[in-house]
């Protein structure tokens, strides 16, 4: 049976929680809402004049076969990100764990690259995947194999996701290894005495145990791969070649701040908060059930 | 809200005698960084330096797309400079945009300047001039593409380096012999769609959009998938197929390739001078823009790039005529001949171009003339004025994207072409929907 405690009274409460509503209200609800309502416009850049379209900007955007073919993008995009940033910080996560003497060095190591700005890691993958004067496209280029990530989409693709997913890895990783920290060893040591081994006791027992971690972190990435690795697709692709890294974030800032399209892009921002809201309701409702705290 | 009131009183009161007895200041916002942020940051320095009445405050926004954004959203905050650099892609954005600026023309006559219309060059200005011929903002900085010739790269893969590159026949022959002698970059360029597109519309007298290229009305649509330009982007594909063209980015990426020496032919602004100058350490040339023999009316004259500067609306004035005496500064032929010289930006007035020429800087440094020659060897046409065209560094944006599935070998230059007039047209309706 669930207790709950009932407080008389009704101000206090709400005095309480006036400080987060009031943040909420002032730097979510209200842009959120200008968003929508400019969304309904065609506004010239300077504000001078505007003209009333109605639901015309979203009819605009999704009869725009570019745009749909964006959601695709999007969806590769950061299905990749999340992977490539979870899998190998749990990896790390793990070994370190298991690291008696130098843990703390490793550790630091390896939060590193958090610190980090997306816009420089992306300096920083370009110059070494350059296809003029990088050292891993020269590599590659001895081992025989031409990398032109100019005109080659997939190969851009890739590089994107690695300059995004990087940085996170260290993110994930303080995470999982404080997860992994907090298993309680008389369960590991029982299942060892069992005879389970270690790959039987991570899939086991570590893993549903690290459960909460992994949505939370999840719902994080995801998120991120969304909004955050504007810097990285600037700096790196600018979208292209042809249309094969323009996720759904870079095509808000290319339309609103390159073209000036202030209608349109609000419009997409509009779709791309319903998409993430849509998204994160998802992922508590079916994901959540999964998951054991 | 009575105690604000007072604080404000007694602040403004405090700064008035400071206000009084100091200059009238113009703010003008750029997008210069390096070379040329220190030139022109020595071009205020003077012009400060020349009278007492103003001063003239120059800023670095960022890059052209950066400073745009920051002169537009200022504005809509009240806070917008007195003069703005916007390059010529935002020329129709900022033209549409009739209560945000002031014609240039007025506030240069306002201030004093005995200011001519006719003495500057036709191509340069007619970027800029109104459909009544009123010059609506002051041309900076202009140039136009060339050819360079890394004439070391040609001599070591058996090419004479004198060998006509006039015609993209002639191009074509030397391009095919540059690869078999070994070359492993023949050609690269800088600004594809600039110089593959725009310029080579205005080149062969070939309209790139309809009513004379947006300069007759916002309901204009691009015919840029027409049967030259399609010829020359196919032409362009096959020699991308054949390793002949290397495709290095939509700037102007292709310049450190060049300048490197790894190529032998580039594609480039005559602006690219001051770095190619510089860097090289091979012995390389200026040539003109090469032209599809029999194709339209090649060679009919090429069109700007670069930037030009806007005076906003929303200030007094004195500050107006602040404005007005430096913008009559900067026009001045002294000014204009010195910038030339100093940058390969091409002067605005023909009288600059003479004083350059008498100063002997074109025999100094060869081929520097040729940009001028190229813009002015005819006089312009409909087609070869330039563009006004809304929305048109998103469509650029399309352009490239376009340009690159040709180079990739995924679309013939006709569909790629029917591709970017569908997606340009709709933005430029958008835009028509936006100004009317």
């Amino acid at each position: 049976m669930e207790k709950r405690v009932t407080f008389r009274g009704w101000w206090l409460p709400a005095l309480l929680i006036a400080p987060q509503v009031l943040i909420s209200a002032v730097f979510f609800f209200y842009p959120a809402g200008q968003a929508i309502w400019q969304s309904l416009f065609i506004p010239d850049p300077f504000g001078l004049s505007s003209q009333f379209v109605g639901l015309g900007n979203f009819e605009y955007l999704l009869g725009d076969r570019y745009y749909r073919a964006s959601f695709l993008t999007t969806a590769i995009f950061s299905i990749l990100v999340t992977l490539c940033s979870m899998i190998p910080a749990l990896f790390l996560a793990v070994i370190a764990d298991r690291l008696i003497k130098g843990s703390g060095v490793y550790r630091t190591m390896l939060i590193w690259p958090y610190a980090v700005a997306p816009a420089i890691a992306g300096v920083l993958w370009l110059f070494m995947f350059n296809t003029r004067v990088g050292v891993v496209s020269w590599y590659l280029g001895n081992l025989g194999y031409d990398w032109n990530h100019v005109l080659n989409g997939g190969e851009a693709m890739g590089l994107v996701v690695v300059a995004s997913a990087w940085g996170r890895i260290s993110y994930n990783f303080l995470f999982f290894f404080a997860a992994l920290q907090a298993v309680p060893r008389s369960v590991i040591e029982a299942a060892a005495i069992d005879g389970a081994r270690f790959w039987k006791r991570f899939w086991t027992i570590v893993l549903p145990l690290l459960s909460p971690t992994t949505f939370f972190l999840l719902v994080v990435n995801v998120v991120y791969s969304f909004f955050e690795t504007f810097g990285v697709i600037h700096t790196i692709t600018s979208g292209g070649p042809q249309q094969s890294t323009t996720i759904l974030v870079y095509k808000v800032f290319s339309d609103g701040f390159v073209g000036q399209d202030l209608g349109s892009s609000s419009a997409q921002s509009v779709i791309l908060l319903f998409v993430v809201g849509l998204l994160t309701i998802i992922q508590f409702k079916f994901v959540e059930k999964r998951v054991h705290y | 809200m009575k105690n604000s009131l007072i604080g404000a009183l007694a602040l403004s009161t405090m700064l008035t005698p400071i206000a009084a007895s100091a200059q009238t200041e113009v703010q003008f916002w750029h997008a210069f960084t390096g070379r040329l942020g220190e030139l022109v940051a020595a071009q205020v320095e003077e012009f400060n330096a020349s009278q007492s009445d103003y001063v003239v405050v120059q800023s670095h926004k960022g890059n052209y797309s950066e400073t745009l954004n920051a002169g537009i959203a200022a504005f809509r905050a009240g806070e917008q400079p007195h003069i703005l650099m916007v390059f010529e892609v935002g020329t129709a954005t900022m033209m549409a945009a009739k209560g945000a600026v002031r014609p240039a023309h007025e506030i240069m006559a306002a201030a004093g300047g005995a200011l001519d219309q006719d003495s500057y060059i036709g191509a340069v200005k007619g970027y800029y001039t109104s459909t009544e011929g009123d010059m609506l903002s002051l041309p900076f900085n202009a140039s136009t593409p060339v050819l360079w010739v890394n004439r070391d790269a040609m001599q070591a893969a058996g090419v004479d380096p004198d060998t006509d590159l006039s015609t993209w026949q002639n191009v074509d022959a030397a391009l095919t012999a540059l690869k078999a002698g070994g070359e492993e970059c023949p050609l690269v360029t800088a600004w594809q769609s600039w110089i593959h597109l725009e310029n080579f519309s205005a080149y062969h007298d070939v309209p790139f959009a309809s009513k004379d290229n947006g300069f007759a009305g916002t309901d204009t649509e691009l015919m840029l998938n027409g049967e030259a330009q399609v010829a020359h982007l196919t032409a362009m594909g096959q020699w991308a197929q054949d390793g002949k063209f290397i495709y290095t980015g939509r700037r102007n990426e292709g310049g450190a390739n060049f300048r490197s020496g790894d190529c032998a032919l580039f594609t480039e602004s005559s602006a690219g001078y001051a770095g190619i100058s510089s860097e090289a350490e091979f012995d390389f040339e200026v040539r003109p823009l090469p032209y599809w023999e029999g194709v339209g009316n090649a060679p009919q004259n090429t069109i700007i790039g670069g930037a030009s500067l806007w005076v906003m609306e929303g200030h007094d004035d004195a500050e107006y005529k602040g404005a007005g005496a430096f913008l009559n500064y900067l026009s001045s032929s002294a000014v204009q001949a010195k910038w030339h010289q100093d940058t390969g930006y091409l002067p605005i007035t023909a009288e600059a171009s003479e004083a350059t020429k008498a100063a002997g800087f074109y025999e100094a440094n060869p081929g520097t003339d040729i940009a001028v020659i190229q813009m002015t060897a005819n006089d312009t046409t409909a087609n070869s004025n330039g563009l006004r065209l809304g929305s048109f560094d998103q469509i650029r944006g399309i352009i490239d994207e376009e340009l690159e599935a040709i180079w990739a070998g995924d679309k013939s230059a006709q569909e790629a072409m029917d591709s970017a007039k569908e997606r340009g047209d709709a933005l430029l309706r958008r835009f028509e929907a936006a100004n009317r």
